[in-house]
Protein backbone atom coordinates (compact mmCIF):
# COMPACT_ATOMS: atom_id res chain seq x y z
CA UNK A 1 0.00 0.00 0.00
CA UNK A 2 1.44 3.15 -0.94
CA UNK A 3 1.98 5.32 2.29
CA UNK A 4 0.22 8.49 0.79
CA UNK A 5 -2.58 6.86 1.05
CA UNK A 6 -2.16 5.32 4.27
CA UNK A 7 -1.94 8.15 6.39
CA UNK A 8 -4.45 9.92 4.39
CA UNK A 9 -6.33 7.06 5.59
CA UNK A 10 -5.19 6.81 9.24
CA UNK A 11 -6.30 10.74 9.52
CA UNK A 12 -9.69 9.41 8.78
CA UNK A 13 -9.64 7.23 11.56
CA UNK A 14 -9.14 3.68 9.30
CA UNK A 15 -5.91 1.85 10.45
CA UNK A 16 -4.05 -0.37 8.26
CA UNK A 17 -1.03 -2.64 8.62
CA UNK A 18 0.68 -5.85 6.94
CA UNK A 19 1.48 -9.19 7.80
CA UNK A 20 4.71 -8.29 8.45
CA UNK A 21 4.54 -5.14 10.59
CA UNK A 22 1.97 -7.08 12.56
CA UNK A 23 4.50 -10.10 12.94
CA UNK A 24 7.27 -7.49 13.95
CA UNK A 25 5.36 -5.46 16.01
CA UNK A 26 4.68 -8.96 18.68
CA UNK A 27 8.09 -10.06 17.76
CA UNK A 28 9.68 -6.88 19.35
CA UNK A 29 6.91 -6.47 22.42
CA UNK A 30 7.91 -10.39 23.48
CA UNK A 31 11.56 -10.18 23.94
CA UNK A 32 12.40 -12.51 26.31
CA UNK A 33 15.98 -12.25 27.66
CA UNK A 34 17.95 -15.17 28.98
CA UNK A 35 18.80 -15.01 32.88
CA UNK A 36 22.13 -14.82 32.56
CA UNK A 37 25.07 -12.44 34.01
CA UNK A 38 28.95 -12.85 33.91
CA UNK A 39 30.06 -9.61 36.37
CA UNK A 40 28.61 -6.28 38.16
CA UNK A 41 26.96 -5.42 34.60
CA UNK A 42 24.40 -8.05 35.53
CA UNK A 43 23.38 -6.36 38.87
CA UNK A 44 22.30 -3.07 36.65
CA UNK A 45 20.40 -5.58 34.62
CA UNK A 46 18.92 -7.20 37.53
CA UNK A 47 18.06 -3.62 38.56
CA UNK A 48 16.62 -3.11 35.35
CA UNK A 49 13.95 -5.90 35.00
CA UNK A 50 13.05 -4.67 39.14
CA UNK A 51 10.25 -1.74 39.96
CA UNK A 52 12.33 1.14 39.84
CA UNK A 53 13.15 0.98 36.09
CA UNK A 54 10.95 -1.68 35.33
CA UNK A 55 11.75 -3.53 31.86
CA UNK A 56 8.71 -5.09 32.14
CA UNK A 57 7.32 -1.88 30.15
CA UNK A 58 8.49 -3.50 27.18
CA UNK A 59 7.49 -6.94 27.47
CA UNK A 60 11.02 -8.50 28.43
CA UNK A 61 10.37 -8.87 32.35
CA UNK A 62 10.61 -12.79 31.60
CA UNK A 63 14.28 -13.72 31.62
CA UNK A 64 13.76 -17.37 31.22
CA UNK A 65 16.42 -19.43 32.91
CA UNK A 66 16.86 -22.01 29.73
CA UNK A 67 18.11 -21.14 27.08
CA UNK A 68 15.38 -22.77 25.11
CA UNK A 69 12.72 -20.57 25.76
CA UNK A 70 14.74 -17.00 25.43
CA UNK A 71 15.15 -14.94 22.31
CA UNK A 72 17.60 -12.20 23.59
CA UNK A 73 21.31 -12.83 25.24
CA UNK A 74 22.34 -9.78 27.39
CA UNK A 75 25.85 -10.88 27.70
CA UNK A 76 26.40 -8.89 31.17
CA UNK A 77 29.77 -8.19 32.34
CA UNK A 78 33.43 -9.58 31.61
CA UNK A 79 33.98 -12.65 29.61
CA UNK A 80 36.46 -14.97 30.62
CA UNK A 81 38.32 -16.97 27.77
CA UNK A 82 37.17 -19.91 29.94
CA UNK A 83 33.40 -18.42 30.07
CA UNK A 84 33.22 -17.77 26.60
CA UNK A 85 32.89 -21.17 25.06
CA UNK A 86 30.31 -21.64 27.66
CA UNK A 87 28.42 -18.46 26.57
CA UNK A 88 28.85 -19.42 22.65
CA UNK A 89 27.38 -22.75 23.68
CA UNK A 90 24.33 -21.11 25.22
CA UNK A 91 23.94 -18.96 22.21
CA UNK A 92 24.22 -21.91 20.40
CA UNK A 93 21.41 -23.22 22.04
CA UNK A 94 18.76 -20.91 22.06
CA UNK A 95 16.73 -21.34 18.89
CA UNK A 96 15.58 -18.53 16.41
CA UNK A 97 15.15 -15.61 16.23
CA UNK A 98 17.82 -14.66 18.62
CA UNK A 99 19.66 -11.31 19.38
CA UNK A 100 22.54 -10.27 21.68
CA UNK A 101 22.75 -7.20 23.69
CA UNK A 102 26.97 -6.44 24.13
CA UNK A 103 26.32 -4.72 27.66
CA UNK A 104 29.21 -2.52 29.13
CA UNK A 105 33.17 -1.93 28.40
CA UNK A 106 34.00 -5.55 28.97
CA UNK A 107 30.99 -7.31 26.89
CA UNK A 108 32.23 -4.94 23.96
CA UNK A 109 36.26 -5.19 24.17
CA UNK A 110 37.34 -6.66 27.63
CA UNK A 111 36.89 -3.03 29.02
CA UNK A 112 39.35 -2.46 31.80
CA UNK A 113 40.46 -5.95 31.86
CA UNK A 114 41.50 -5.67 28.17
CA UNK A 115 45.14 -6.51 29.20
CA UNK A 116 44.40 -8.89 31.15
CA UNK A 117 45.92 -12.44 29.53
CA UNK A 118 42.44 -14.23 30.57
CA UNK A 119 40.22 -12.08 29.40
CA UNK A 120 38.19 -12.61 26.60
CA UNK A 121 38.32 -8.59 24.41
CA UNK A 122 35.19 -8.56 23.00
CA UNK A 123 32.15 -11.35 22.70
CA UNK A 124 31.46 -9.87 18.68
CA UNK A 125 34.74 -11.89 18.48
CA UNK A 126 32.25 -15.24 18.34
CA UNK A 127 28.70 -14.30 18.25
CA UNK A 128 27.26 -11.64 16.23
CA UNK A 129 26.06 -8.83 18.54
CA UNK A 130 23.26 -6.61 17.32
CA UNK A 131 23.45 -3.85 20.10
CA UNK A 132 26.75 -2.62 22.09
CA UNK A 133 26.02 -0.36 24.87
CA UNK A 134 29.04 1.39 26.38
CA UNK A 135 29.48 2.02 29.90
CA UNK A 136 31.16 0.75 32.83
CA UNK A 137 28.59 -0.77 34.11
CA UNK A 138 25.61 1.08 31.94
CA UNK A 139 23.01 2.49 34.13
CA UNK A 140 19.40 0.73 33.64
CA UNK A 141 18.63 3.51 31.67
CA UNK A 142 21.40 3.10 29.06
CA UNK A 143 19.84 -0.71 29.18
CA UNK A 144 16.77 0.48 28.38
CA UNK A 145 17.73 2.28 25.41
CA UNK A 146 19.45 -0.65 24.16
CA UNK A 147 16.78 -2.54 24.47
CA UNK A 148 14.38 0.12 22.53
CA UNK A 149 17.52 0.46 19.65
CA UNK A 150 17.12 -3.24 19.22
CA UNK A 151 12.99 -2.94 19.05
CA UNK A 152 13.37 -0.32 16.56
CA UNK A 153 16.16 -3.11 14.77
CA UNK A 154 13.49 -5.64 14.85
CA UNK A 155 10.66 -3.84 13.69
CA UNK A 156 12.37 -2.33 10.56
CA UNK A 157 13.59 -5.91 9.07
CA UNK A 158 11.75 -6.81 6.45
CA UNK A 159 10.83 -10.81 6.47
CA UNK A 160 11.64 -10.89 2.47
CA UNK A 161 14.16 -10.07 0.29
CA UNK A 162 17.97 -9.81 0.34
CA UNK A 163 18.37 -8.05 3.87
CA UNK A 164 16.18 -10.46 5.34
CA UNK A 165 17.10 -11.64 9.30
CA UNK A 166 19.34 -14.19 9.69
CA UNK A 167 17.09 -16.94 10.90
CA UNK A 168 15.17 -16.61 7.21
CA UNK A 169 18.00 -17.54 5.36
CA UNK A 170 18.33 -21.22 4.90
CA UNK A 171 22.14 -21.14 4.50
CA UNK A 172 22.84 -19.22 7.48
CA UNK A 173 24.44 -21.47 9.73
CA UNK A 174 22.57 -22.87 13.12
CA UNK A 175 25.36 -22.66 14.91
CA UNK A 176 29.13 -20.70 15.53
CA UNK A 177 31.63 -23.19 16.20
CA UNK A 178 33.24 -23.08 20.11
CA UNK A 179 36.38 -22.48 20.68
CA UNK A 180 38.75 -24.62 22.57
CA UNK A 181 41.30 -24.00 25.39
CA UNK A 182 44.85 -23.69 23.31
CA UNK A 183 48.02 -23.50 24.55
CA UNK A 184 48.15 -19.98 25.34
CA UNK A 185 44.35 -18.58 23.36
CA UNK A 186 41.21 -19.67 22.68
CA UNK A 187 42.03 -21.39 19.33
CA UNK A 188 40.53 -19.83 17.43
CA UNK A 189 41.57 -16.55 18.77
CA UNK A 190 37.98 -15.25 16.92
CA UNK A 191 35.56 -16.69 14.18
CA UNK A 192 36.60 -14.87 11.06
CA UNK A 193 33.36 -15.24 9.33
CA UNK A 194 32.00 -12.33 11.74
CA UNK A 195 34.74 -10.69 13.04
CA UNK A 196 37.64 -9.18 11.49
CA UNK A 197 40.59 -7.30 13.25
CA UNK A 198 40.36 -3.57 12.44
CA UNK A 199 42.73 -2.16 10.10
CA UNK A 200 45.44 0.06 12.65
CA UNK A 201 45.82 3.28 11.25
CA UNK A 202 49.66 4.06 10.56
CA UNK A 203 51.32 7.81 10.34
CA UNK B 1 -38.93 -30.81 25.38
CA UNK B 2 -36.99 -31.57 28.17
CA UNK B 3 -33.45 -31.63 27.86
CA UNK B 4 -31.51 -33.82 29.96
CA UNK B 5 -29.74 -32.10 33.04
CA UNK B 6 -26.53 -33.83 32.19
CA UNK B 7 -26.60 -31.86 28.85
CA UNK B 8 -25.03 -29.13 30.36
CA UNK B 9 -21.97 -31.16 31.69
CA UNK B 10 -21.57 -33.20 27.79
CA UNK B 11 -21.08 -29.10 26.98
CA UNK B 12 -18.85 -28.48 29.68
CA UNK B 13 -16.86 -31.07 29.16
CA UNK B 14 -16.23 -30.77 25.67
CA UNK B 15 -15.04 -26.92 26.28
CA UNK B 16 -13.13 -28.79 28.70
CA UNK B 17 -11.27 -30.54 26.38
CA UNK B 18 -10.82 -27.79 23.68
CA UNK B 19 -9.43 -25.11 25.57
CA UNK B 20 -6.41 -26.82 26.31
CA UNK B 21 -6.37 -28.34 23.26
CA UNK B 22 -6.90 -25.59 21.21
CA UNK B 23 -3.68 -23.43 21.90
CA UNK B 24 -1.42 -26.57 22.22
CA UNK B 25 -2.68 -27.72 18.54
CA UNK B 26 -2.03 -24.07 17.53
CA UNK B 27 1.59 -24.10 19.14
CA UNK B 28 1.99 -27.53 17.16
CA UNK B 29 0.84 -26.08 13.48
CA UNK B 30 2.99 -22.80 14.42
CA UNK B 31 5.90 -24.96 15.31
CA UNK B 32 5.55 -26.67 12.10
CA UNK B 33 4.41 -23.97 9.52
CA UNK B 34 6.46 -20.86 10.48
CA UNK B 35 8.80 -21.14 13.02
CA UNK B 36 12.71 -20.64 11.73
CA UNK B 37 13.80 -24.13 12.64
CA UNK B 38 17.49 -24.29 12.84
CA UNK B 39 18.52 -27.33 14.49
CA UNK B 40 21.82 -28.57 15.49
CA UNK B 41 24.01 -30.78 17.31
CA UNK B 42 24.43 -27.96 20.05
CA UNK B 43 20.54 -27.18 19.89
CA UNK B 44 19.42 -30.33 20.07
CA UNK B 45 21.90 -31.24 23.07
CA UNK B 46 19.73 -32.53 26.19
CA UNK B 47 22.27 -31.19 28.83
CA UNK B 48 21.11 -27.03 27.91
CA UNK B 49 23.32 -25.08 30.68
CA UNK B 50 26.25 -24.31 28.73
CA UNK B 51 28.77 -26.68 29.88
CA UNK B 52 29.15 -30.26 27.86
CA UNK B 53 27.75 -33.28 29.53
CA UNK B 54 30.71 -35.55 30.45
CA UNK B 55 30.29 -39.95 30.80
CA UNK B 56 27.49 -41.71 31.57
CA UNK B 57 24.50 -40.86 33.33
CA UNK B 58 23.73 -44.46 34.22
CA UNK B 59 26.44 -44.99 36.98
CA UNK B 60 26.09 -46.59 40.59
CA UNK B 61 26.56 -44.96 43.52
CA UNK B 62 27.15 -46.28 46.85
CA UNK B 63 24.01 -45.51 49.08
CA UNK B 64 26.01 -44.88 52.44
CA UNK B 65 22.95 -43.78 54.36
CA UNK B 66 21.69 -47.37 55.41
CA UNK B 67 24.85 -47.56 57.66
CA UNK B 68 23.39 -44.58 59.73
CA UNK B 69 19.99 -46.02 59.35
CA UNK B 70 21.26 -49.80 61.28
CA UNK B 71 23.65 -47.15 64.15
CA UNK B 72 20.35 -45.25 64.29
CA UNK B 73 18.23 -48.33 65.43
CA UNK B 74 21.02 -49.43 67.50
CA UNK B 75 21.85 -46.89 69.82
CA UNK B 76 18.41 -45.29 69.46
CA UNK B 77 15.00 -46.96 68.84
CA UNK B 78 16.95 -49.46 71.46
CA UNK B 79 16.99 -47.52 74.22
CA UNK B 80 13.52 -46.53 74.18
CA UNK B 81 12.44 -50.29 73.81
CA UNK B 82 15.09 -50.87 76.94
CA UNK B 83 13.62 -48.28 79.53
CA UNK B 84 10.12 -49.32 80.13
CA UNK B 85 11.27 -52.82 79.31
CA UNK B 86 13.76 -52.28 82.62
CA UNK B 87 10.42 -50.49 84.89
CA UNK B 88 8.19 -53.92 83.99
CA UNK B 89 10.72 -56.31 84.26
CA UNK B 90 9.67 -57.60 87.39
CA UNK B 91 6.52 -58.08 86.21
CA UNK B 92 7.07 -59.66 82.85
CA UNK B 93 5.96 -63.09 81.68
CA UNK B 94 8.15 -65.62 80.40
CA UNK B 95 6.84 -65.25 76.41
CA UNK B 96 7.64 -61.17 76.80
CA UNK B 97 10.91 -61.91 77.83
CA UNK B 98 11.57 -64.20 75.30
CA UNK B 99 10.11 -61.68 72.79
CA UNK B 100 12.18 -58.63 74.14
CA UNK B 101 15.50 -60.78 74.33
CA UNK B 102 14.83 -61.87 70.52
CA UNK B 103 14.71 -58.29 69.70
CA UNK B 104 18.22 -57.18 71.33
CA UNK B 105 19.79 -60.12 69.83
CA UNK B 106 18.90 -58.81 66.56
CA UNK B 107 19.94 -55.78 67.30
CA UNK B 108 23.09 -56.76 68.64
CA UNK B 109 23.82 -59.05 65.79
CA UNK B 110 23.50 -55.58 63.62
CA UNK B 111 25.94 -54.26 66.08
CA UNK B 112 28.03 -56.97 65.54
CA UNK B 113 28.17 -57.26 61.73
CA UNK B 114 28.73 -52.91 61.68
CA UNK B 115 31.82 -53.71 64.14
CA UNK B 116 32.94 -56.32 62.03
CA UNK B 117 32.42 -53.89 58.81
CA UNK B 118 34.77 -51.38 60.51
CA UNK B 119 31.72 -48.58 60.83
CA UNK B 120 32.96 -47.77 64.17
CA UNK B 121 36.31 -47.01 63.67
CA UNK B 122 36.54 -42.94 63.42
CA UNK B 123 38.41 -42.04 60.03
Amino acid sequence: MDEGLRSELSKQGIFTTKLEELYNWGRKNSVWPLQFGLACCAIEMIATSMARYDLARFGAEVFRPSPRQADLMIVAGTVTKKMAPQVIRLYNQMPEPKYVIAMGACAISGGPFKQGYNVLKGIDRYIPVDVHIPGCPPRPEALIHAFMTLQRKIDEQKLTGPNRPRHLVADAPSEFPIPEFGEHDLVPPSNPKIWQPPERARA
Amino acid sequence: METSPYLFLTVFLVIAILFPLGPLALAWIWAKKFSPAKPGAQKNATYECGLESKGDALIQFKAQYYLYGIIFLIFDVETIFLLPFAVAFTGLSVGAFLAMMVFLLLLVEGLAWAWMKGVLTWK
